[in-house]
């Protein structure tokens, strides 16, 4: 199976996303103090894919993020840790403007991708969430065929043809590694799945859209050890193609995922590394602590 | 008994006739609770089954092919039930489809529109006031705003009081139903890129449909026995008539007057239309209930 993904209409079949041409050039403000250190997989921090600088988020009057600066590598995976309502799954729903579904809720500040910032009011809301796709904490399949729900969110975004949907769908599947286990069973219905399949479905669902960006919200919390392995071992596949941010409890997933990690506490980004170096040598001492469960 | 652990656990220690004693005690109120509601089902079990017992054995003897075939008859000279079966069947089902894509709607404003604004409060206000409204009311007005002004008693006038009476159960269910549905569910259509009437029509209308349908039925079995307010709008009609602009007959109406007719054979066939209501609205139920299962 190649890896490419199916175009549309060229022949040449590009492989998505279209690489760093549009990606922002390394920011000086969280890139620049690595000093080259590699993170887990071997590969340096690369250059940033989206660039969050000064982000504050409000609940109503609650300030939920202070003065967030991080940059999500491209094609590469960033972890989020840090104890409930730190802010972590809330900087991830600012990146979709999931936010924007609920009245009070606001942010400021700037969130750069592909030379637009996204959250300023103008951006279309629509075209965003299909650049930046979202998988969930619990699985979320659509009362629908296995089929279908793949094809739903193509259908969102582009005109295929028949024979086009079918190769769309088939390699959609083929990535989340469900294809084997689905293909006689496209046409029944998706409730019928198990917790771990309904996951893998929903990443399928994900990036059958074809986005540059997918964040993860605690995507493995409700399943079994065998189905978080398949799902971690997913996210390193896929990061040859998408850039991805992963928030997480857990801080071996973290560690085993992740090529930089960001640790969060009270609505502040405290550190940022590359994996190896924020859980072998922290530099704050509130990671510190919370890395070797000394508190969250 | 005396203390015989030097336990740091604090309290009297534990004294174990006292707790027989509670088991005792607890077995007997569970044995009381159990009585009565035992006692409850069986009662209403038992009034239930006797009007369908009665049902059955004073309409069942009246039921001939003649009663579907032929229309109503001066008493004594034979007759069916032909015009008050397909009157029935004609209003009820307009009522139904005037009714329900009305109910639909305003429930799914309701649900995913209103939130908890004033104006979303009183509709769902005004609609719950409808639903339990006396019906003989709906009739009266119909008669007021219907049956004055255009001169006289119609099947149309019928129509819109039954799907008066359709509206609010359809919205009622549909809110309900809509709620049900997890939050995540939306954020997951949302998260693909489509805008919120996609969400609600290709996604919350199917996750709630089996909910959905129960809820017309329900509106399709109230209004089936409904005599009062088409006393005053459709009338009821003894002669064969198609014309909604004229009175039509119907199941209730006829059955209205029969059972109180002093001729024999007429009484005998208030008793089969009654039967006929109870089968068909039966019947439906269980019709829905098979497509639906076979969907899954």
């Amino acid at each position: 199976m190649s890896q490419n993904i199916p175009a549309a209409a060229s022949a040449q079949a590009p492989s998505v996303p279209p690489p760093a041409q549009q990606a922002l050039p390394p920011q000086g403000v969280v890139q620049g103090s690595f000093g080259g250190m590699a993170a887990r997989s071997g590969a340096r921090i690369g250059p940033a894919r989206i660039a969050i600088r000064d982000l504050n988020f409000y609940y109503g009057t609650n300030k939920a993020l202070k003065g967030i600066g991080l940059d999500l590598p491209d094609r590469q995976v960033t972890g989020m840790i840090g104890p409930s309502g730190c802010g972590k799954s809330t900087l991830l729903r600012v990146l979709n403007r999931m936010y924007s579904l609920y009245p009070g809720q606001r942010a400021e500040g700037e969130v750069m991708l592909d030379g637009q910032n996204i959250i300023h009011p103008d951006q279309d809301l629509n075209a965003l969430r299909a650049k930046v796709g979202m998988v969930f904490q619990k699985p979320t399949p659509f009362p629908m065929t296995i089929h279908e729900n793949i094809a739903f969110g193509i259908r969102l975004h582009e005109k295929l043809s028949r024979a086009e949907m079918e190769e769309r769908v088939e390699w959609a599947l083929t990535r989340a590694a469900l294809w084997p286990e689905v293909k006689d069973r496209l046409h029944s219905s998706a409730m019928g799945l198990s917790g771990g399949q309904q996951q893998r479905l929903c990443i399928a669902r994900t990036i059958a859209v074809r986005p540059d960006v997918i964040l993860f919200d605690e995507p493995t919390s409700a399943l079994d050890p065998i189905s978080t392995l398949k799902i971690e071992e997913l996210i390193d596949e896929l990061k040859r193609d998408f850039t991805i941010a992963i928030v997480t409890h857990n801080m071996q997933q973290a560690a085993r995922c992740a090529d930089q990690v960001a640790f969060f506490y009270l609505g502040e980004l405290v550190e940022v590394a590359p994996a190896a170096e924020l859980f072998t040598a922290p530099r704050q001492k509130r990671t510190q602590e919370y890395i070797t469960g000394r508190f969250g | 008994m005396s203390a015989t652990t030097t336990s740091s656990i604090p309290g009297r220690p534990k004294d174990e006739r006292a707790s027989i004693a509670l088991g005792r005690r607890r077995a007997r109120t569970d044995a009381v609770v159990r009585f009565l509601c035992t006692a409850a089902t069986i009662l209403g079990l038992v009034f239930l089954a006797s009007i369908l017992a009665t049902l059955v054995v004073k309409g069942a003897g009246g039921i001939s092919l003649r009663v579907f075939t032929d229309v109503t008859r001066p008493p004594g000279s034979g007759g069916g039930l032909l015009n008050p079966i397909i009157g029935s069947l004609i209003q009820v089902g307009l009522a139904t489809l005037v009714g329900t894509p009305i109910g639909l709607l305003v429930g799914t404003y309701l649900a995913e529109y209103a939130g908890g604004s004033r104006f979303g409060t009183v509709v769902r206000f005004v609609s719950d006031v409808l639903l339990s409204a006396p019906s003989i009311l709906i009739g009266l007005f119909v008669y007021q705003i219907l049956v004055l002004p255009f001169g006289g008693f119609s099947g149309w006038a019928g129509v819109v009081a039954l799907a008066i009476i359709v509206i609010p159960v359809v919205v009622r269910t549909t809110e309900d139903m809509l709620r049900l549905i997890p939050n995540t569910l939306r954020e997951a259509v949302i998260g693909l890129g489509a805008p919120k009437w996609k969400m609600i029509v290709l996604v919350c209308w199917r996750a709630a449909l089996s909910g959905i349908i129960t809820g017309v039925l329900l509106a399709v079995a109230r209004v089936a026995g409904e005599t009062a307010p088409l006393l005053f709008t459709s009338l009821g009609n003894l002669n064969w008539s198609l014309s909604l602009a004229q009175p039509m007959s119907s199941l209730p109406i006829t059955i209205y007057s029969y059972a109180g007719s002093p001729y024999e054979d007429w009484i005998t066939l208030a008793w089969t239309g009654a039967l006929i209501i109870t089968l068909g609205v039966l019947g439906l139920n269980i019709l829905a209930r098979a497509v639906l299962r076979a969907r899954r």
